[in-house]
């Protein structure tokens, strides 16, 4: 038995070392929660809802195709979104883009109080109270934000409540492609 | 004395073994009797057995750990509801999988499909599987050809 042949159990172990910090690492960056959306990049499903903030009117995808705009999942019963609420009410106007707001799942007369309370960010609120069309979506929880073009794609979606940090690295990078797209 | 020592620790391994494979046994038939949480009006028991199969198959995204068939999520809830009715569709299963993954990908599936991207998660295995049956292979030979070991207990270099 020569010397690579002792040296190999050695081997074999700082290949599994490795191996068990690459899963660590990876782990870090990919949360199993986090459920990949098979929709990026296809065409947004249609959908048609009853404005929560004009009432007796509804609003289309077809109302929203000539701009890139986003679409913010959000319910008064969600906690994670009052965390993310007073993010957008900062950011909101400095996106540049539209931010609809998406009630998920609740009372109307409940997402208003709390739309009353807290002040609303949202250019725009539609109201999904039975969460079918959501479904559409591929949302199963809330918060979570859609990008979509002004083609009707969806270009990103973001899984949890949106932080300063998400929208400088990752949010408005997007947004500023969209816009450099639609002007070429 | 000495000769009982080791068949008594043989007789306990084998007993917790047992124990281990029963109670593992047990905890995978827990599953299956979870049967849906909100009665729906099936057209006969062949449906039922169907949706009840079809369900299990499909992960709920809210408590990930769970089936479709077995959450009391109000999206597993709903889920099941569309399942259901696109069975009342005459949707095969294959349609029902394809709506969902559509929307919430693969995930939505305990099986993953065999394609490019989970060839390392279905094949993984068989190649390590390989690889050490390789190893075990070349090292016998290499055993069986080389200088019979004269004096074992003397070489330091064995293990």
């Amino acid at each position: 038995m020569t010397r690579t042949t002792r040296a190999l159990p050695l081997t074999v172990f700082i290949a599994l070392l490795a191996l068990l910090g690459f899963g660590i690492w990876w782990g870090k960056y990919h949360l199993p929660r986090e459920v990949p959306s098979p929709l990026i990049n296809k065409p947004a499903p249609a959908f048609n809802l009853p404005r929560l903030d004009v009432p007796g009117k509804d609003l289309t995808k077809a109302d929203m195709l000539g701009q890139p705009y986003l679409v913010n999942v959000f319910a008064s019963w969600c906690f994670a979104c009052g965390e993310e609420h007073p993010v957008l009410m900062d950011y909101a106007s400095r996106l540049g883009v539209p931010l609809i707001g998406y009630d998920y799942k609740d009372k109307p007369a409940d997402a208003k109080a709390w739309l009353a309370r807290h002040g609303s960010p949202y250019h725009m609120v539609v109201s999904d109270q039975s969460g079918l069309t959501a479904i559409n979506f591929g949302v199963y929880g809330a918060p979570e934000t859609y990008l979509i073009d002004a083609k009707g794609f969806i270009r990103y979606k973001h899984i949890g409540p949106l932080t300063p940090k998400v929208i400088r690295d990752v949010l408005e990078p997007k947004i500023a492609k969209l816009k450099r797209e639609g002007q070429s | 004395m000495t000769r009982r020592l080791p068949a008594r620790l043989a007789a306990l391994a084998a007993t917790l073994l047992v124990t281990l494979v029963i109670g593992m046994a047990s905890a995978c038939a827990q599953e299956a009797p979870a049967a849906t949480i909100d009665p729906l009006p099936f057209k006969n028991h062949a449906q039922e057995v169907r949706f009840q199969k079809l369900t299990r198959q499909m992960r709920c995204l809210v408590c990930q750990d769970e089936s479709l068939a077995a959450s009391n999520a109000e999206l597993a809830q709903q889920m099941r509801h569309i399942v259901f009715e696109q069975m009342q569709k005459g949707w095969t299963n294959q349609q029902i999988k394809d709506y969902f993954v559509a929307r919430y990908s693969d995930y939505v599936l305990y099986k993953p499909p065999v394609k490019p991207s989970t060839w390392l998660l279905w094949f993984g295995p068989l190649v390590v599987l390989l690889l050490g049956a390789g190893a075990i292979v070349i090292t016998v030979r290499r055993r069986r050809h080389g200088p019979p070991p004269t004096v074992p207990a003397a070489d330091d270099d064995e293990w």
